[in-house]
């Protein structure tokens, strides 16, 4: 017995180690294999494929392709996310009859650039989907290839039909000694091409891509960390241009103060990261951080990978490559980062470079650092920037916009801002008077609410009022029984009924509202003559895009803390105008309604308070332009309304400065603007007859 | 013992085994791994070659021209072009017509533009670019202004040389049946401005893609402002069709595929797309069974009428590549959907048009009604404004099209002097933000990058007609006042007379320097001349007569920081339209609205002196010299086309000296006045409108007038 159990415990034991064993392994093996098969078509071992010689080799490259000639849009089905796909195929080794390889073994960079493209949300294992095939060949440098075995192994390929249509291509190194041509020597048809050395007449515009020569060289050796300085104004560190450039630009060195010409050092003339001027060596790229402007000059090809390391180290490249088409040169903004300088006029570079200001030299420089760090720091941030421009252009009304691809321009006071103008730019001119409509904001105070559209309707602009009637448990006084009550108007009054009584229904952008101009008024503004209410009308004709109103308040900042407060007193400044009594375009209601944070929103309607703060807040924000007080007027309701409103409660004005400090927080700035002026006629206060005067009754308290 | 104790035992101890075991075989791995990567790489973690080596890098040949590709190359601004006759000026030189030469009214237009235009020379010997005065705009050989021999004519040209350095416009070309893009004349290396050209005819970086515009298109100005570019084109945002096309149709050869399908995704409703098969003289011999039904629905709307409703326009290609309707959308606010396959749109080096109109597909065109339903109400509203801004800026008028295109071609010689592309496509444009200014958007008045900072100060320029400085001139006067301003930078003072400077002791004692200018010229147009002494942004610019206080000084220019790009000042004069003499008539009496702000007592941003001076055509120099006055009125001409605002009055109006002071004869004030009615139209005729703005506002400082004690005002020296 005892035995017994000794031996099942020591079998029991061997067993289950077993077992456990076994199934661990198990599990390394499927969870390896299941990596192994994560169809990365670089992973796969390299087979190799007998390349048939019957198949015709591709003709020429079409010249005259353009998207919509050469590409097949139909390949790109119509997507919900609307992305391309992008098939690659695997790394096979191609042999022809004669067992001769035909293509290269695939470089570090190219490794890069497909892995790059097999991780990204582009990729599709499936051949029969692709929008896009890229054949798994190394073609980045073009020495050393066997151009024909090439274009045979492209003929072979299984998808390669109708002319190499919607295949896609890269090589950053074209041509090759004596003519070295601008764009890879294969023929191949109507496939794209993402070239690096692109000249005017090679580039089939809107088709092919331009990409940079990447400094694969070098981009591993610099010294970290990197320390700007402007010692030099230009440096020229290329060791491989013509001599007649060389020579002008050491003349340019010897007549001019801050400009530095390296070349080849004599005792090692090879290494890639020493230059020399005399016997100082330098060490490159290290050295291009310490000039302003940096030299990129055409050598045999037009690209050149220096154009990357000045970008890479922080300086402004100046550019000397007639015909040569920049990297990414369909989206990329490159004078805001570069200066271009034809080659017959090299003798004119110090006079160029003297014309560019200090801020100039700052924006470039963003704009340069924006792009290396944004689209070439790595081969994999070449290859998803191609294929995100291949993407807008078959995609055409999702695609990137200019401010999507380019650097922010910094204000004067630092902030940075993507376009140049706020998105309500055009000049709204005073056009045919079109009237304004009045909401008027009701909850049960019916009384004054009909003093106050019995009052407004007077005004010969209003063309109509509609009261929004915010009390959920009682209906609005009905024609039906108390038509008596409802004053006889020369302006119709239309009723919407909310669903909740929130205070955010005053700015929904009602159908009931069918002017541009809105004016938000509350129940109990009995103050405002016609005169005023007109007044104020056109003045907001002639600035549309703020919000014009007459209470006027203004934000001050506590002893230079971050916390605001909120002023009611008197002062000489204004920063927001209370929706009380304003205008604003009904657009700005749409805005309000559907545009702005919802954060704040809730926060108006949770409070019930510090919406007319929320619209302040919102249009400053979005215009960059402050309210327009108008008219001097500083009280507003009626004597015997005061009382009971909340205006008399000391906690009001806490609450107030609360939700200041709150949007404050939310917009993560304070957007409000403050002036010092307020709109009057241009006849108020004139020692002028009444009669001539346009606006005669503008009460001045 | 029992049972399970013994299991869980077994299970526990098998469990520790198992453990050790795995970490052992996780560290005898990763151990393996790294004897390996040291000894032999593992195919999975092979260092690969880099692409390129040092050879690459550093091959050095002096010979390379690209010669094989050259020989193919068509025309380059570097091998078709000498840019050597454009280094010291950018000239144009238009060629004398020939007499009998056939010119059509449009190539009428065209050629007087360029004659008046500041680029113009009439000295070949100058010019960087030629124009040829014969009409090449139609080369339809079946129009009726088809003009014959052209070859001839081009090649007797004298200064023709192949074609460098000419410019050749050209609207149509080609004809019935297939319309190809051929002038029917050897161009040779002229740089073509054509019309409707498609991606693979045009030259990229050489020729111009040029926009197809009506004979009816006016020469300058922008028509009537006020109805046609009024907001009412910009909202509401949803118009009553979302997309609208109305047109012809073909039924037979280039360019009727898409118009044949239209009906596919008309609906009637939103969607309204009509066509009409009757045009031509034989349409009834070629109809189609949908004919009838369409030519009945296309007479239920009219053109207009849908352009000013619809949201969307669609704008397919017609026989050529692109049409009038193209510019028609842009100007009535209905944004352009694109069905032209392979058109290169105009100006498309600079302006960015995916900004302001959708690009569809021919192939695609079931597609569009999805695409023009997802833009939100905030897309619309940019798209919306851009066309208007591109309509506007570049297309309004013959003028604007002529200095696009020279404005084109002249940013491709000098890279370096051109614009940026995002001033090309912000308001006011690069026609207007002019790049040999500067290229940094900040120096200019228009965009909202540069909020002035509270540290910015202006410089006060005072013209001066006296001799004599004393104690009591108003001139001594003016300096004190403005010299207690606190935002002053300095005083300039442009001394015409001829008297000698008066001596130093003299000028009022004020902390901060007052630089005297003798200007080149007495005239009105010194005053605005851009000089380096002035480096504020801000200029207040006074008459010597002027008598302002330094509180309306410093609150106008705090005015002034809100609206840069406008005049903001003192001294209001008005227009208005006299119908029974039909013109534009000059006001200086006090009304209830105003449109101009005189310079006599203005503030306004330093970029419009280099407008006034160097942008502003020269007949209005030549005008302010001849009448002795009105530059006043020429730089708020400016600034209105510009910005098209009115500028900002400032306080009430006073009695200011002026030249309506009570010692100036009634005689005087009637010959000044006269001068200047005679200005109003001189300016109107140049801009080939009425720019200018009125307005009911003035500013007014918060507290002004108010009741409050005056201890809480900020501005006190105003209310006595």
């Amino acid at each position: 017995m005892r035995m017994q159990t000794k031996t099942v415990f020591l079998v029991g034991l061997v067993f289950s180690c077993a077992v456990i064993f076994v199934g661990l392994e198990l599990w390394s093996i499927l969870s390896s294999s299941n990596e192994e098969l994560s169809n990365s078509p670089l992973d796969s071992d390299l087979a190799e494929i007998r390349v048939q010689f019957k198949a015709p080799l591709p003709k020429k490259r079409d010249l005259n392709c353009r998207m919509h000639s050469c590409f097949d849009i139909f390949r790109c089905t119509v997507n919900e996310n609307q992305l391309i796909s992008v098939y690659v195929h695997s790394n096979n080794r191609f042999v022809d009859d004669g067992g001769q390889v035909l293509n290269k073994e695939l470089s570090q960079e190219f490794y890069d650039l497909i892995s790059a493209i097999v991780e990204s949300q582009y990729y599709t294992a499936d051949m029969r989907k692709a929008c896009i095939v890229i054949p798994l060949i190394d073609i980045l440098n073009q020495s050393g290839q066997y151009l024909k075995g090439i274009a045979r192994i492209l003929a072979n390929l299984p998808s390669w039909k109708d002319g190499g249509r919607n295949h896609l291509l890269f090589n950053m190194l074209p041509g090759g000694p004596p003519d070295y041509n601008s764009s890879l020597d294969v023929p191949i048809d109507k496939a794209i091409l993402a070239g690096g050395s692109f000249a005017t007449w090679s580039y089939r515009s809107g088709f092919d891509v331009s990409i940079p020569v990447y400094n694969a060289l070098t981009i591993k050796n610099i010294h970290h960390p990197l320390k700007r300085s402007s010692e030099w104004l230009f440096i020229s560190t290329q060791a491989n241009m013509k001599s007649a450039f060389m020579m002008q630009l050491e003349d340019i060195e010897k007549e001019h103060f801050g400009f530095l010409v390296l070349n080849r050092c004599p005792d090692d003339p090879h290494h890639i990261h020493k230059r020399c001027k005399g016997k100082t060596t330098y060490h490159y790229p290290d050295i291009l951080q310490h000039a302003t402007f940096c030299l990129v000059i055409r050598g045999v090809r037009l690209g050149q990978s220096t154009l990357m390391d000045a970008l890479m180290m922080g300086c402004i490249p100046v550019i000397v490559s007639d015909d040569y088409i920049l990297p990414f040169t369909d989206v990329l903004d490159w004078k805001r980062a570069a200066v271009r300088i034809v080659e017959s006029e090299i003798h004119r570079i110090p006079a160029v470079l003297k014309e560019i200001s200090a801020s100039e030299i700052m924006d470039m420089r963003t704009q340069g650092r924006w792009f290396w760090n944004k689209y070439f720091s790595s081969m994999g941030k070449i290859a998803l920037t191609t294929l995100r421009i291949l993407n807008d252009r078959v995609y055409r009304h999702t695609a990137w916009k200019y401010e999507d691809w380019n650097a922010p321009f910094l204000t004067t006071k630092g902030t940075e801002t993507a376009s140049l103008l706020p998105p309500l730019f055009f000049p709204l001119r005073p056009y045919q008077n079109q009237g304004f409509t009045a909401v008027v904001l009701c909850y049960d105070r019916v009384d004054t609410m009909f003093k106050v559209i019995t009052k407004i309707s007077d005004t010969p602009s209003l063309t109509k009022i509609v009261v929004v009637w915010n009390n959920v448990n009682k209906a609005p006084p009905s024609g039906k029984y108390t038509a008596a009550k409802w004053p006889k108007l020369s302006k119709p009054v239309k009723v919407v009924r909310t669903k909740e009584n929130k205070l955010s229904n005053r700015f929904f952008p009602y159908n009931e509202v069918d002017t541009e101009a809105i004016l938000a008024i509350d129940d109990d503004i009995l103050m405002l003559t016609p005169d005023e209410l007109e007044f104020g009308f056109q003045a907001w004709r002639e600035f549309p895009d703020r919000l014009v109103g007459f209470p006027g308040r203004v934000h001050t900042n506590q002893n230079s803390s971050s916390r605001f407060k909120y002023e009611s007193e008197w002062t000489n400044n204004v920063s927001m105008v209370l929706t009380g009594c304003a205008f604003h375009h009904k657009y700005f209601s749409h805005l309000f309604t559907y545009m702005m944070p919802s954060y704040i929103r809730d926060w108006v309607d949770k409070h019930m308070n510090c919406e007319d703060i929320a619209m302040n807040f919102m249009v400053t924000n979005y215009t960059g332009k402050a309210p327009i007080k108008v008219t001097p007027r500083k009280r507003f309701r009626c004597p015997e309304c005061v009382t009971e409103s909340l205006w008399a409660d000391p906690s009001h004005f806490v609450e107030r400065s609360e939700c200041l400090n709150e949007f404050v927080r939310a917009y993560g700035h304070m957007p409000l603007e403050t002036v010092e002026f307020r709109a009057d006629p241009l006849l108020f206060g004139e020692k002028m007859a009444d009669r001539v005067k346009l606006y005669r009754h503008i009460g001045s308290i | 013992m029992n049972a399970k104790k013994r299991y869980s035992l077994i299970f526990l101890i098998s469990l520790v085994c198992c453990s050790t075991f795995v970490v052992y075989r996780r560290s005898f791995r990763s151990w393996r791994r790294l004897s390996s990567a040291v000894t032999s790489q593992p195919p999975k973690e092979r260092k690969r070659p880099f692409f390129a080596d040092i050879k690459d890098e550093f091959i050095l040949q002096d010979r390379i021209e690209f010669q094989s590709e050259r020989a193919t190359v068509r025309c380059t601004m570097e091998t078709c072009f000498d840019r050597t006759k454009c280094l010291n000026g950018f000239m144009v030189y238009v060629y004398p017509i020939q007499n009998g030469e056939k010119i059509s009214p449009l190539f009428g237009k065209l050629l007087k533009v360029l004659r008046e235009s500041r680029f113009y020379t009439d000295d070949p010997q100058k010019a960087c670019l030629f124009i040829p005065s014969v009409d090449i705009l139609d080369r339809d050989n079946l129009s009726e202004d088809y003009v014959h021999d052209m070859p001839s004519k081009i090649w007797s040209l004298p200064h023709w040389n192949g074609g460098i350095n000419h410019i050749i416009f050209n609207l149509f070309s080609g004809t019935w049946p297939d319309y190809t893009e051929d002038l029917l004349f050897n161009s040779g290396k002229a740089i073509l401005a054509k019309a409707s050209v498609s991606m693979e005819f045009i030259r990229p970086g050489f020729d111009v893609s040029f926009p197809l515009f009506l004979k009816t298109h006016p020469q300058k100005g922008t028509g009537s402002p006020e109805i046609a570019a009024s907001n009412s084109a910009v909202f509401p945002l949803h118009r009553k069709y979302k997309l609208a096309f109305k047109g012809k149709r073909y039924l037979s050869g280039i360019g009727s595929e898409s118009r044949n399908s239209f009906y596919h995704i008309h609906n009637g409703d939103d969607i309204v797309l009509l066509t009409t098969c009757k045009h031509g003289k034989n349409w009834q011999l070629r109809k189609d069974q949908r004919c009838d039904k369409d030519n009945e629905e296309y007479d239920k709307y009219d053109y207009d009428e849908l352009l000013k409703n619809a949201t969307f326009c669609l704008t397919p290609r017609g026989r050529r590549l692109g049409s009038y309707r193209f510019l028609e959308s842009l100007q009535a606010g209905c944004i352009p959907v694109l069905l032209s396959n392979g058109w290169e749109l105009p100006f498309s080096e600079m302006i960015d048009w995916s900004k302001a109109l959708i690009q569809g597909d021919e192939k695609l065109l079931t597609e569009l009604p999805s695409i023009v339903r997802s833009y939100s109400k905030e897309q619309i509203l940019a798209m919306k404004q851009q066309t208007l801004f591109l309509w506007e800026a570049y297309f309004s008028s013959v003028e604007k099209i002529i200095l696009t295109t020279l404005e084109v071609i002249r940013s491709r010689l000098f890279p370096n002097k051109a614009a940026l592309l995002p001033v090309w496509n912000s308001f006011p444009g690069a026609l207007v933000a002019l790049p040999h200014y500067s290229r940094d958007p900040k120096d200019f008045p228009f965009y909202h990058i540069n909020f002035e900072t509270s540290s910015e100060k202006f410089t006060a320029v005072i013209h001066t007609t006296t001799t004599v400085v004393r104690d009591s001139t108003s001139l001594f006067r003016l300096i004190k006042s403005v010299g207690q301003s606190s935002f002053v930078s300095k005083v300039v003072v442009l001394w015409t007379s001829d008297a000698p400077i008066s001596h130093n002791k003299r000028w009022p004692q004020i902390s901060i320097p007052i630089v005297i200018v003798r200007p080149e010229t007495k005239t009105g147009n010194s005053r605005f001349v851009p000089r380096s002494v002035i480096n504020t942004t801000a200029i207040l610019s006074l008459d010597e007569d002027i008598k302002l206080n330094s509180d309306e000084i410093d609150f106008a220019f705090s005015v002034w920081r809100t609206f840069p790009d406008r005049l903001v000042g003192f001294p209001a004069r008005g227009h208005f339209w006299s119908s029974g003499k039909s013109q534009w008539m000059f006001s200086s009496t006090w009304s209830n609205q105003f449109s101009m702000i005189l310079t006599s007592g203005a503030f306004y941003h330093k970029y419009y002196n280099f407008m006034y001076t160097h942008h502003l055509a020269r007949r209005v120099h030549r005008m302010v010299e001849h009448y002795g006055a009105c530059e006043d009125i020429a730089m708020n001409f400016l600034v209105a086309d510009i910005t098209k605002k009115p500028p900002i009055k400032i306080l009430p109006q006073k009695l200011f000296q002026d030249l309506y002071s009570r010692n100036t004869k009634h005689s005087q004030l009637v010959q000044l006045h006269d001068h200047r009615q005679k200005c109003m139209d001189t300016l109107v005729e140049i801009f080939g409108y009425m720019p200018l703005m009125k307005s009911q506002v003035r500013m007014d400082p918060l507290l002004y007038r108010d009741p409050v004690s005056n201890l809480r005002k900020q501005y006190r020296l105003l209310e006595v």
